[in-house]
C-alpha cells in the first residue's frame, strides 16, 4: 500500500480526466445561448474543455505524488504542550469573541460597512441559535425555519401599522397611555414579544401536522410550509401588499426616546451631535443582546429535563416514550422555541430595514440558516456562531468576485465535510456532571448524515 | 406467592395485531405483587409483543390490561410509564450520544419524585451495578453490549419502578455477564420486593430465576407453572432448552 508506483499514480490521473471528460463534456464542451430570434444557438469550445481535462489530470498526477513523498493525510498526533495550548485557546475563545462583539462599535464606529455586516452577522448567528434548537439539539430536520423569520417580520410590520394600541409616554401622565392611533415610540419593544409568540404559534401549527413524520418526510413537509408561508404572503396583496411588500415600518427607539436629529432626539437628549450612526450602533447592541439571549435560553434548557428530552428524542423516540416522556408536547416545544426565536429575529430584521418584502424569505435563507448550524457542529453554540461568522463573513468577501462566489461556497463546503465532517465545533458537551464538565471527543458525535 | 391476593398486572383475553397479522390471540396472565414471572417462546411467538401492547404500542385490540385494578390499555405509552411500570426495551435502546449519568437522569425526568428520592435511586443502582459507576462520564454507545444492558436496566430502575419489564435482558450477552445481571435482578426481587416480568428466549436461566413462568407459541400462551416444574416439563425441555444447552 505504500507503494505507489508511477503506474499507479498515472492510472489513476487517467481515470479522474476522463470522469472530467465525461463531466466537462456538456458544462464547458457545448455552449448554448438563445440567439437573436430566440432560437437555441450552440457552438462547441474544445479548446477550453482540453484545457480543464488536462488540467485534472495534470493536477492528480501532483496529487498522488505529493501523497507519495508525505504519506497519506490522516489526523496528525500533535505534541502534548501543543494539544494543551489549543485547548487553552479553545476555552478563551468563547469569551474573547464576546469581547470582541461588544466592541466593534467602538472599534469600527466610522465605518459603516463593517457595522452593518457585524448587524447581519448577527441576525444569522441569532437565526443558527434558534434553528440549532429544532435541528441540533431535538433532532427534527426543519428545512423552513425562514416561515418564522416572515412571520415575525411581517407581524411586526403589519402589528406597527395597524393602529392597535401602543403605550407611551406623555408629559401629562407619567404613566404608560394608550394610543389608539399610531404606533407610539414603544412600538419595537411592545411588538418584539408579540412577534415572537405569534411566530411560536406557528411553530406549534407546523408541528402538529408532523408530528408522525421524521428525517426526509419532515424535512419536505417543513420546506413546503416555508413555501406556503412566503406564497401567502406574496398573494394576499391587501393585507401584505404582495410582492411591493411594507414599507415605512417603524424604527426601534431608546426605549420610548427616538433616533432622530430633532430636539427631543436622543442625540440632542444626551448632548452630543446627532449622526446616523447611532442608530447603526443601537442596532447592533439590540442584535447582540437577542442573540444572547437565544444562546443564553438554549443553555439553560439543556439542564432542564425539557433540553434533555429534546436531545434524548433525537437518540431514539421509541426509548423516550417508554421512559414516560410525551413525545407530543417535547416536539412541540422545540418547535414553538426555536420558532420563537426565529420571530424575534424576524422583527429586528423588520425594524432594521424599515421595509420588508417577501424576497427576503425565500428557500434560500432556509439552507443558509441550516447550512450554518451544520457547519457548526450540530448542537454546537460556539461553532454555530463560528460558522455565522465564516458564511457571512466569507459572502461579503468574496462580493468582488460576484459570479465565483457560489463555486467558492460550495468548494469550501465540500472540503469541510471532508475534513471536519460533523462540523467545525463537534464536541458535545454533558449536561449533568458531578464536579467537573468533560467534553465528548469529535469521533463521537453525529456525522452529517440525514 | 398467594394466588387469592389481586394481582398487580392482570391480562385478560389480549388481543393485538400489525395491520392483519395477529400477534396476540387472547393472552391470560397474571403478575402477583413481588413475584418474578418469566414470558419464555420462541422467536415470533410475540414475547415482545406483548410487553409492547402493556406499553400501548401496538394497541389492544380487545381484551384488558389491568395494573393495580386499573385498565390501561388504552393508554398512550409515556402515561403507562408514569404509573412507575418500567422497562429495559429490546435492543437496549440507551441514547448513544449522551454520558452514561444523563442516561440515568432520563429515566427520573419524567416521573414525580424529590432530588433526594433520585440520590436514592441512583446510588441503588450503581450498587447493583458497580460497573456503571466507573463509566458515568462516558458516552453511553462507548459500553459494552454488558453495560450497556447494565444500563438500560438501571436507567429502568432510576423512576423507582412498581413492575419492570426486561426484554431478552441475556441477549448477546456473554455467559458470566449474564449470570450478573440474572443475579443483580434477584438481588432487586429479594430486597427491594420488585417485580418482574421477564421476557427470554434462554428458557434454563430465565425459568430457574423466575417464581412462575408462562410458555407462549405463536400468540397464544400454551402453559403456565411454577419456574422449576416447567423446566422440568419434557416438552420445554425439547421445545427451548436442548437446542440451547451449549450455552
Amino acid at each position: 500500500m505504500r507503494d505507489r508506483g508511477i503506474v499507479f499514480i498515472m492510472k489513476n490521473a487517467v481515470v479522474s480526466a476522463l470522469l472530467a471528460l465525461v463531466l466537462f463534456s456538456l458544462m464547458i464542451g457545448i455552449r448554448t445561448e438563445s440567439g437573436p430570434s430566440g432560437q437555441l444557438t450552440y457552438w462547441t469550445r474544445f479548446g477550453e474543455l482540453a484545457a480543464a481535462v488536462g488540467a485534472v489530470f495534470v493536477g492528480s498526477i501532483i496529487v498522488e505524488t505529493l501523497k507519495r513523498w508525505t504519506g497519506s493525510i490522516g489526523p496528525v498526533e500533535l505534541p502534548e504542550t501543543v494539544r494543551r495550548a489549543f485547548a487553552m485557546l479553545g476555552r478563551l475563545l468563547t469569551p474573547a469573541l464576546l469581547l470582541f462583539a461588544l466592541l466593534v462599535p467602538v472599534i469600527f464606529y466610522n465605518q459603516r460597512y463593517l457595522l452593518d455586516l457585524g448587524i447581519l452577522v448577527l441576525t444569522y448567528v441569532m437565526l443558527g441559535w434558534g434553528l440549532n434548537i429544532v435541528v441540533g439539539l431535538a433532532g427534527l430536520l426543519d428545512l423552513g425555519y425562514v416561515a418564522f423569520y416572515a412571520v415575525g417580520a411581517y407581524s411586526y410590520a403589519l402589528l406597527a401599522q395597524s393602529g392597535l394600541p401602543f403605550p407611551y409616554f406623555t408629559e401629562a401622565s407619567p404613566y404608560i397611555a394608550i394610543n389608539f392611533l399610531q404606533p407610539g415610540p414603544w412600538a419595537f419593544w411592545v411588538l418584539l414579544p408579540v412577534s415572537g409568540l405569534l411566530a411560536a404559534f406557528w411553530g406549534m401549527l407546523l408541528g402538529f401536522p408532523v408530528l408522525r413524520l421524521r428525517g426526509d418526510y419532515l424535512a419536505i413537509v417543513t420546506l413546503a410550509f416555508g413555501e406556503i408561508i412566503r406564497l401567502v404572503i406574496l398573494n394576499w396583496q391587501e393585507l401584505t401588499g404582495g410582492p411591493n411588500g411594507i414599507s415605512g415600518i417603524p424604527r426601534p427607539t431608546v426605549f420610548g426616546i427616538p433616533l432622530t436629529p430633532g430636539e427631543d432626539g436622543f442625540a440632542a437628549l444626551i448632548g452630543v451631535p446627532f449622526s446616523p450612526t447611532h442608530r447603526l450602533v443601537f442596532l447592533f447592541y439590540i442584535i447582540l443582546a437577542l442573540a444572547l439571549l437565544t444562546n443564553w435560553v438554549t443553555i439553560r434548557l439543556r439542564r432542564l429535563p425539557i433540553g434533555r428530552a429534546w436531545e434524548a428524542m433525537r437518540e431514539d423516540e421509541v426509548a423516550c416514550r417508554a421512559l414516560g416522556i410525551n413525545i407530543t408536547t417535547t416536539k412541540l416545544s422545540a418547535f414553538a422555541i426555536g420558532a420563537m426565536f426565529g420571530g424575534f429575529a424576524g422583527a429586528f430584521f423588520a425594524t432594521r430595514q424599515g421595509f420588508i418584502s417577501p424576497e427576503s424569505f425565500t428557500f434560500q435563507e432556509s439552507a443558509l440558516v441550516l447550512a450554518i448550524v451544520v457547519l457548526g457542529g450540530m448542537g454546537s453554540q460556539l461553532g454555530v456562531a463560528l460558522a455565522a461568522i465564516a458564511m457571512i463573513g466569507g459572502f461579503e468577501l468574496f462580493r468582488g468576485l460576484d459570479q465565483f462566489r457560489m463555486l467558492v461556497f460550495g468548494g469550501v463546503m465540500v472540503l469541510l465535510m471532508i475534513w471536519r465532517p460533523r462540523g467545525l465545533v463537534s464536541h458535545r458537551a454533558p449536561t449533568v456532571f458531578l464536579q467537573k464538565q468533560t467534553e465528548i471527543a469529535s469521533s463521537l458525535v453525529k456525522e452529517g448524515r440525514g | 406467592m398467594s394466588a387469592a391476593t389481586t394481582p398487580l398486572l392482570a391480562i385478560r383475553g389480549l388481543r393485538a395485531a400489525y395491520g392483519k397479522i395477529e400477534a396476540l390471540k387472547g393472552i391470560d396472565l397474571d403478575i402477583q405483587a413481588g413475584e418474578i414471572v418469566a414470558l419464555i417462546g420462541a422467536n415470533g411467538a410475540g414475547k415482545s409483543t406483548l410487553m409492547m401492547t402493556i406499553f400501548g404500542r401496538p394497541r389492544a385490540r380487545a381484551g384488558e390490561i389491568l395494573f393495580d385494578g386499573q385498565n390501561i390499555s388504552s393508554m398512550p405509552t409515556h402515561e403507562v410509564a408514569r404509573l412507575r411500570i418500567a422497562q429495559s426495551p429490546e435492543g437496549r435502546r440507551i441514547f448513544p450520544r449522551m454520558t452514561v449519568r444523563e442516561n440515568l437522569q432520563m429515566g427520573a425526568d419524567a416521573t414525580p419524585g424529590s432530588k433526594a428520592e433520585r440520590a436514592v435511586s441512583l446510588e441503588r443502582v450503581l450498587n447493583l451495578f458497580p460497573r456503571l459507576q466507573e463509566r458515568m462520564e462516558q458516552r453511553g454507545g462507548t459500553l459494552s453490549g454488558g453495560e450497556q444492558q447494565m444500563l438500560a436496566i438501571g436507567r429502568a430502575l432510576m423512576s423507582r419502578p412498581r413492575l419492570l419489564l426486561l426484554d431478552e435482558p441475556s441477549l448477546g450477552l456473554a455467559p458470566l455477564i449474564t449470570r450478573q445481571i440474572f443475579s443483580a435482578i434477584r438481588t432487586l426481587n429479594c430486597e427491594d420486593r420488585l417485580t418482574v416480568l421477564i421476557v427470554e428466549q434462554n428458557a434454563n436461566h430465565a425459568l430457574r430465576l423466575a417464581h412462575r413462568g408462562y410458555v407462549m407459541v405463536n400468540g397464544l400462551i400454551t402453559m403456565s407453572g411454577d419456574g422449576m416444574e416447567l423446566l422440568q416439563r419434557p416438552e420445554i425441555r425439547a421445545a427451548y432448552l436442548e437446542g440451547g444447552r451449549h450455552a
